[in-house]
């Protein structure tokens, strides 16, 4: 405790004269000051009131996953207080601590230790304030809903707001104070409902989409109908400014081949958008979705080896069986349901930017570069938009409204079409996977290798590319590799090897990550490779799984969707040639970087139409500590309907100029009337710490729903999505 | 001439200032200030706007302010009120049952799409008490969700029908 506050508290708790300034304005003091606060200090992470109730600062986004709630039940646990007693405050640069963005399942991952840690650690030093003011050892006090009272004397009572109301701990964040032990948790661990849902359901929400500001413009983008290739862009040849005349106050703003039209009337700026007429280079960039696979085996690629072990090419030669197959898997789209949307605030000298990031101070700093502002000049906030599964738009609406704002002397609202989001989207990068692997006479797996081909993820938005800056790529991190979780990793398998061909992305399209960042691709293909050697090995698929596995994590989460589904009971399959509807069911098993995942499919193939119909899906999860099982069975149900949807139908379409997939129509995903049922099991695992558990079922489902169409049809996809027309061709009926 | 046109939103009635081609859902969003309807796709595709105009489900991204004058549009706002008023109730509910068993379910994700949900099944239910599965989902497909909420939805639907046939039976 810092001498400060022994003072205060000799004082009894009165207001101390000489408290420092920085201290008794801290409430109205954050947000005035550029971030991110210092994380060692308690003070950034929550604040105790005076109506004995607390505010957890999190740098995590709600993106209706359930963080913001889950969250705070990893704080309320550690600080004994209850639900009701606790909130939390909208991510903001200036507030929000730098937790690291909201991707790769990370919220609860690496926020929930942060969390407890830090709520311990001021649990610790109110029960040490309690111990003074009630006079009794720390060891004889307890805690309840925020109140600290002796044991057996509960008379003698004090509660935290009491302690502390409103003033600052200025308490070092150590991380030091113990945390509770997990068998002694009342909230964490429990399904209790999330804190925004009500007012989602009752249109009281503030989606990004709904912020207005005085004094704003409304502003749409001015761009090709679908991108072209990455590294070429978009070049204005000659903008026809007298094209939009006859819309009252609309006026077109550009920076290079950045193109912006702004109206004081939306649907003016939308019309004005639509009207205004560009000249675009129309040269061709692209290999047009026909070629496409040929064009990426043909590039010149980055190769590098991710896992070498033992000798795979010898291990084939003697092996009993071995297979050798090619799979091609799609870009595919975010698609959020609702476009993306910003509004920004630049002075000459400030930005103030309102968007749906994952990343606030990301996005900080990328803004920094577009509008040349140092980034303590500027501050992102963050509103939550529609699903984005990954790096969708956001960033690219956020730095057009900033640089419609820059340009326009006004805030600006740009909000992006359907096309607009559909047709420069960072999508999922497209897949080419080959994989070889191999049994000995017992049915045991002992070689395995995959090699794949796609581009990195594109570093530079649209926005930032048009106005100026070239385009540049990630430097490659794991999320971007051959995944050697997702590529038989969970298999005990002697001699493998892993290889990356990493295509030149300015050729290719936008990419980025989306949810399970190509893993539905790799397990697409490595699990029907598996599927196929059971086959081989005359054993069954969950069978020759089991025996090739010593994880007893993967075991078990491999058992529990196998009993979920009742996978291991017998059944007698009907005559499949002349039936005209043929069923099947599979299993397959994936993940991202971290938990366990597994899955079971059950398909119907109308062998005349070459439609598949999902009808149940089953997944299970290990993600350690489960804070909150309720959230993550809705995860689960909605990571089992969005396989389901990538697999039957999701594919970004291109000629060699442009992207042609830009509305529902074009880029159809599920519907309600083919939404498989969904089931979905958590395996809880208390003393696990917590990994993530927002992507990590859809390799599995993507292996599962594979292997069910063999086992339906007796033939193999070997190209995703699943459409009539493939399906028709892989049986023969083209 | 703006200013002239008159519209009722839940039950309220409204100077529109917009031109009379502007789309409903902008006159909703930036002169009403609802965030009940809101954009998704501008092209009638998904449900993202959808609003209730003389109790029918209606896209209001391609419906001109216009066409609605005289008639009565009902916002995800609104419903509270349209159902007391359809079922004769003496005073609104906080929240259509259809509302309630959305947040009963936890059928939410995002909740984007959320409006066009409850908006097209309030309609659905108003129609047919007692929908099967199948009648759920053939009504509702007109309706995307990118979060695959559906399975949810269904649940949250039969549930909605469930409380109010009994409160019918009251």
């Amino acid at each position: 405790m810092t001498t400060l506050r022994r003072d205060f508290l000799k004082a009894g708790g009165a207001l101390v004269v000489g408290f420092p300034l920085r201290g008794l304005l801290y409430g109205q003091e954050r947000g005035s000051v550029a971030g991110p606060p210092d994380p060692k200090q308690v003070d950034t992470w929550l604040a105790i009131h005076a109506d004995n109730t607390a505010t957890v600062y999190i740098g995590f986004a709600e993106l209706g996953q359930g963080a913001s709630t889950a969250l705070l039940q990893v704080a309320a646990e550690e600080l004994d207080m209850d639900m009701s007693q606790i909130k939390t405050v909208r991510l903001d640069t200036n507030v929000t601590p730098n937790q690291g963005g909201t991707y790769s399942s990370a919220a609860i991952a690496r926020g929930g230790p942060q969390v407890r840690t830090a709520a311990a650690e001021a649990r610790a030093a109110l029960v040490r304030m309690a111990s003074q003011k009630l006079n009794a050892p720390a060891e004889q006090l307890r805690v309840a809903r925020g109140v600290v009272s002796v044991a057996g004397d509960p008379n003698r009572s004090v509660k935290y707001g009491d302690l502390l109301g409103d003033r600052p701990f200025h308490l070092a964040f150590t991380g030091s104070a113990p945390v509770k032990p997990p068998s002694e948790y009342k909230i964490v661990g429990t399904s209790i409902p999330r804190n925004e849902v009500p007012d989602k359901v009752s249109g009281k929400y503030t989606y990004m989409q709904h912020v207005r500001v005085a004094g704003m413009l409304h502003g749409r983008v001015a761009r090709p109908r679908g991108q072209g290739a990455y590294g070429v862009g978009a070049k204005v040849l000659a903008v026809d400014e007298a094209s939009i005349r006859d819309i009252p106050g609309a006026r077109v703003l550009r920076r290079g081949d950045f193109l912006c039209v702004v109206a004081e009337n939306e649907w003016d700026a939308v019309r004005a958008a639509q009207q205004l007429k560009v000249t675009w280079d129309n040269t061709p960039s692209l290999p047009g979705t026909d070629r496409l696979y040929q064009q990426m085996r043909a590039s010149q690629t980055k190769d590098r080896v991710v896992v070498e072990r033992g000798d795979v090419t010898a291990a084939i030669k003697q092996a009993a069986h071995s297979v050798a197959h090619t799979y091609h898997c799609p870009y595919q789209a975010h698609a959020p349901f609702g476009p993306n949307c910003a509004i920004a605030q630049v002075t000459a000298d400030s930005a103030l930017v309102m968007c749906s990031t994952q990343d606030v101070y990301g996005t900080r700093n990328t803004l920094s570069r577009v509008l040349n502002l140092p980034v303590s000049k500027i501050r992102v906030q963050y509103y939550e938009g529609s699903g984005t599964y990954g790096h969708s738009c956001y960033d690219d609406v956020a730095q057009s409204a900033a640089l419609a704002s820059q340009l326009a002397g006004a805030p600006v609202r740009v909000q992006f079409m359907r096309w607009d989001e559909l047709g420069w989207d960072n999508y999922g990068p497209a897949h080419v996977g080959e994989v070889r692997a191999a049994i000995d006479a017992n049915g045991k797996l002992i070689a395995y290798a995959y090699d794949g081909w796609h581009h990195n993820w594109s570093a530079v938005e649209t926005a930032a590319q048009l106005a100026g800056t070239p385009a540049a790529e990630w430097n490659a991190g794991a999320a971007q590799q051959v995944n050697p979780l997702s590529c038989g990793g969970m298999y005990d398998i002697a001699n493998v090897r892993l290889v990356n061909h990493q295509l030149p992305g300015k050729e290719y399209l936008k990419g980025a990550w989306l949810r399970s960042p190509l893993d539905l691709s790799f397990a697409f293909a490595s699990e029907q490779t598996i599927d196929e050697l059971a086959g081989l090995a005359g054993i069954e698929p969950y069978e020759f799984r089991r025996r090739n596995i010593k994880d007893a994590r993967w075991l078990g989460v491999l058992d529990a969707v196998a009993k979920a589904a009742d996978f291991t009971s017998k059944r007698r399959k009907g005559p499949r040639d002349r039936a005209r509807v043929v069923s099947g069911r599979g299993i397959g098993l994936g993940t991202h970087l971290t938990s366990y995942g597994a899955a079971v499919a059950e398909v119907d193939v109308e062998k005349e139409t070459g439609r598949v119909i999902i009808r149940r899906l089953f997944g299970a999860i290990d993600c350690g500590l489960a804070v909150n099982p309720g959230f993550i069975e809705n995860q689960i149900s909605g990571q089992l309907a969005q396989t389901a949807s990538r697999m039957l139908h999701e594919e970004v379409t291109f000629n060699t100029t442009n992207v042609t997939s830009l509305d529902w129509n074009s880029y159809p995903i599920l519907r309600f009337e083919e939404c498989p049922e969904v089931h979905a099991t958590v395996v809880q695992r208390l003393n696990e710490r917590s990994t993530g558990a927002g992507e990590e079922v859809m390799a599995a489902a993507a292996g599962a729903i594979a292997n069910a169409f063999f086992d339906a049809t007796g033939e193999r996809m070997r190209e995703f999505p699943m459409t009539p027309k493939r399906v028709l061709a892989a049986l023969g009926r083209a | 001439m703006a200013g002239e046109l008159k519209i009722r939103v839940n039950e309220r009635v409204w100077n529109v200032a917009a031109s009379p081609d502007t789309p409903l859902l902008y006159v909703l969003s930036n002169e009403l200030m609802l965030r009940g309807p809101r954009f998704g796709c501008g092209l009638a595709q998904c449900g993202s706007c959808s609003v209730l105009v003389n109790g029918v489900e209606t896209r209001s991204c391609v419906t001109p302010v216009s066409a609605v004058a005289g008639k009565s549009v009902t916002t995800l706002e609104g419903l509270p009120a349209w159902y007391a008023s359809q079922r004769r109730l003496s005073k609104a509910p906080e929240l259509h049952p259809v509302q309630q068993a959305m947040i009963d379910e936890q059928a939410v994700q995002c909740g984007y799409c959320f409006n066009g949900m409850i908006v097209k099944a309030s309609e659905l239910l108003s129609k047919n008490p007692h929908p099967t599965d199948a009648q759920i989902r053939t009504a509702m497909n007109g309706h995307l969700c990118r979060c695959g909420a559906y399975p949810r939805i269904v649940k949250a639907i039969q549930r909605a029908a469930q409380n109010m046939l009994a409160e019918a039976a009251r």
